[in-house]
């Protein structure tokens, strides 16, 4: 069907439309509207707080911020250690990558543990009223982030020792320095919004 | 001069076209052509259609009558419940994706989808929460019952205690169709965004494209709002939580924000490609280039952003203060300008054109008539006196059904007739495409006009049985219903058999320019493959001495030979 088009003939050159390289568009358009059911549930979390005559659960009166600030100051330091895992990638520097990487997952792996041994302490649950509720909705919530995030560091960390993989581009490993710091400005927001408007 | 003679990529592939253009299994198969991914959709959406039609004529057959004689009103309140939900998430959204996806890659000479493998993950999406949707009729405690808009506490008493209950289920699919609809939504805008012809700026891009755009963007931010409430009702439902109850200290007005945040935009992301449909069809059928082109693709965007301020409009009668009242009303009334735009260019392109009243321009003069309708009552119930006084009543089903049938499923109607040569490549029959569209406008006219007396004169919505004194509109509504049943006897025939033993198709039988008219039809796998025209002016210059892209008649010439 395409011989028969010899004889046709264009006058101009053809224009030309990217195949790929769309990735991290997607991903950047994905992350904005991930970040509304944050907002949504940090605005349900405030209305409630406001209009609530009883918010916190009988016996308690507020929540303990050491080990959540021990949390925070982890995560968000990660947050630089991942951004010097990408610089070793970009200079090509695949050890460098591989070990920065790597302790990122450890202080993000250590961020799941402290929020483990937070949530075994505490003395309300799920049903605990409407803060009760709110509390573990969006730290879990966050908290299946922050795995996520670790999941996807380890299949980077597995597709670095495949041959010539980072030659070319280095998208997901990006995209995943990306997430990671979307999951650390949440965590921002969520520790001043439960931890320090007591 | 480059001399176009073979299609490299197809030389260098393994298997040049595994699937050819007319394997018809190939529309049941995990296919990651956009053109096949959207017939899919619209064919999976009319199937719905006619389910949802058929739980509409079941109601309508309950409310010919004053008392609740033919279903317990307990399986009434299923059968309206399932019908808003079929009608929006199984009809609805995935015919509107279905016409996205065909359209928006052509119209904007791309070869596919920017993300292929999650555009067909997105349509596979719909067959599985449509089949948990419907097994909710066979769960202990049948379908969900609390209305399409799901309010707590009706929507959380679990009256049975049963763990998988209808509305649980209810809560699943429609996550499912919002994951869906985010997937589609990120892959339309980046397409649109990265993936437009050389020579296509913004201000050159098809108006179906911009309210393509608009109404994705409305998506991306509204949907997840609505997914975040829907995951509170969920624990509220199944892990006791009290997000939403009283009692608990939660807030079921804290829901309906949630709700209405998205559910009122999604009303535009319904209409906005409408509103596009109008835009393209008009020009072509009326010769003529339409009226105020970049006004009108602005106003889509005005359209989004107002959009996103209004929803508190649905909840004037729940406790909402005063202020809060005035202000949304102001808001509400502030979308009748971007609108108001559209319908003045739309009657300003018609007028003393040369007018062709086929098939898809009726159905788009019967929507644009009819949505200048709705649009009316719609500014009477963003007036608070006005709700307040007719909210929950037959005004405001009447006016909803104005705008979601009369205007978006006639603009669909449109759409499918207008594009049916282009990617079946068959051409439909015209009489029986007018026998559809009388039997159609008939029905939706005399079964929602009468409702607007019934609702004023206050007959409640979503009850079984109701005063006698309401009983002359209703009879009306009901022969509306049926004769809208049977207007879908004449389109069914005519979508089959055109496409099973139609005329062949020409490339560009409406006489209509736009980069999609001038691909053989149906279009070859990737479109315009390499030689992806020049887009040098907007698609609407008919009867204008403009040329549409560069080297016109080489694509004009191509297409009829492949033709």
């Amino acid at each position: 069907m395409l011989t028969e088009n010899q004889n046709l003939t264009l006058n101009h050159k053809p224009g030309h439309i990217k195949h790929d390289g769309h990735n991290m568009t997607g991903f950047i358009i994905f992350l904005c509207s991930e970040s509304i059911i944050f907002f949504a549930f940090f605005v349900g979390y405030s209305v409630l707080k406001i209009s609530s005559p009883v918010w916190y659960p009988e016996g308690i009166n507020g929540i303990d911020v050491k080990m959540p600030l021990i949390n925070t100051v982890i995560l968000v330091s990660s947050s630089f250690v991942i951004y010097f895992a990408e610089k070793y990638l970009h200079k090509k520097n695949l050890w460098g990558f591989r070990i920065i990487w790597f302790i990122t997952m450890l202080m993000g792996s250590y961020f799941v543990y402290g929020q483990y041994v937070e949530w075994s302490e505490l003395s309300f649950s799920l049903q605990s009223g409407a803060f009760g509720g709110m509390f573990y909705l969006l730290t879990g919530f966050h908290g299946l982030h922050v795995i996520t995030g670790i999941l996807l560091m380890g299949l980077m960390l597995l597709r670095s020792f495949l041959p010539d993989n980072y030659k070319g581009g280095e998208m997901g490993v990006e995209s995943v320095s990306l997430f990671w710091h979307f999951v650390d400005v949440i965590w921002i927001l969520l520790f001043g919004l439960i931890y320090l408007w007591q | 001069m480059t001399i176009v003679n073979y299609d490299p990529r197809l030389v260098k592939s393994k298997n040049p076209y595994p699937k050819g253009p007319n394997d018809w299994k190939r529309f049941f198969s995990f296919n990651t052509d956009a053109k096949v991914i959207g017939i899919q959709y619209i064919v999976t959406a009319l199937f719905f259609l006619l389910i949802g039609g058929l739980l509409a004529m079941l109601i309508r057959g309950e409310l010919i009558t004053p008392p609740s004689d033919l279903f317990d009103p307990t399986v009434y309140n299923g059968l309206y419940t399932m019908h808003g939900t079929i009608m929006l998430f199984l009809f609805l959204f995935p015919i509107l994706s279905g016409l996205t996806n065909l359209l928006v890659p052509p119209m904007i000479g791309a070869p596919d989808m920017a993300f292929p493998k999650l555009n067909a993950l997105a349509f596979w999406l719909v067959p599985v929460f449509s089949i948990i949707l419907l097994l909710s009729f066979f769960v202990p405690g049948g379908p969900a019952s609390s209305g399409w808009w799901s309010y707590p506490p009706i929507s959380i008493q679990n009256p049975l205690g049963q763990i998988i209950n209808g509305e649980m289920l209810w809560i699943i699919a429609i996550s499912l169709s919002g994951i869906s609809s985010i997937i589609g939504a990120v892959n339309f805008v980046t397409t649109i965004i990265r993936m437009r012809a050389p020579g296509m700026g913004f201000f050159k891009m098809p108006i179906f494209i911009w309210t393509v755009l608009a109404a994705q963007l409305l998506q991306l931010l509204g949907l997840p709002a609505l997914t975040g409430g829907a995951i509170m009702l969920f624990f509220d439902l199944t892990f006791g939580t009290s997000f939403f109850r009283i009692e608990g200290g939660g807030d079921p007005v804290l829901f309906q924000h949630f709700f209405w945040f998205y559910s009122h935009p999604a009303v535009y992301v319904m209409v906005l490609p409408v509103f596009g449909i109008f835009s393209e069809l008009f020009p072509v059928y009326s010769r003529k280039p339409l009226f105020g082109y970049k006004f009108v693709a602005v106003a889509s965007f005005g359209i989004t952003i107002l959009s996103l301020v209004v929803w508190v409009h649905h909840m004037f009668y729940t406790g909402t203060p005063m202020w809060m009242r005035n202000l949304f009303m102001f808001t509400t009334m502030l979308i009748a300008v971007p609108t108001g735009v559209k319908v003045f260019a739309w009657i300003a392109t018609l007028w003393g054109g040369n007018i062709r009243l086929t098939t898809p321009m009726l159905f788009c003069l019967g929507g644009l008539f009819n949505f200048i309708f709705g649009g009316i009552t719609g500014v009477m119930l963003a007036t608070v006196p006005v709700d307040i006084h007719v909210g929950n009543t037959y005004f405001v089903v009447a006016h909803f059904h104005y705008i979601i049938f009369n205007t978006i499923a006639f603009g669909i109607f449109a759409a499918i007739y207008h594009w049916f040569p282009k990617f079946t490549g068959k051409m439909f029959y015209e009489g029986l495409g007018k026998v559809h569209f009388a039997l159609t406008f008939i029905g939706a006219t005399l079964n929602w006009l009468p409702l607007h007396w019934a609702g004023l004169l206050g007959m409640p919505r979503r009850v079984a049985s109701y005063d006698p004194e309401f009983a002359i509109w209703n009879v009306l509504a009901s022969i509306g219903a049926f004769i809208l049943g049977v207007a879908s006897i004449p389109f069914i025939l005519n979508m089959v058999s055109s496409w099973v033993r139609g005329k062949a198709a020409p490339p560009n039988p409406w006489k209509a320019i736009g980069l999609e008219w001038l691909l053989p039809s149906p279009p070859p796998h990737e479109n315009f493959e390499e030689d992806i025209p020049t887009v040098l002016n907007e698609p609407y210059c008919y009867g204008l001495d403009k040329p549409f892209v560069e080297d016109e008649q080489f694509y004009i010439e191509k297409s009829l030979k492949e033709h």
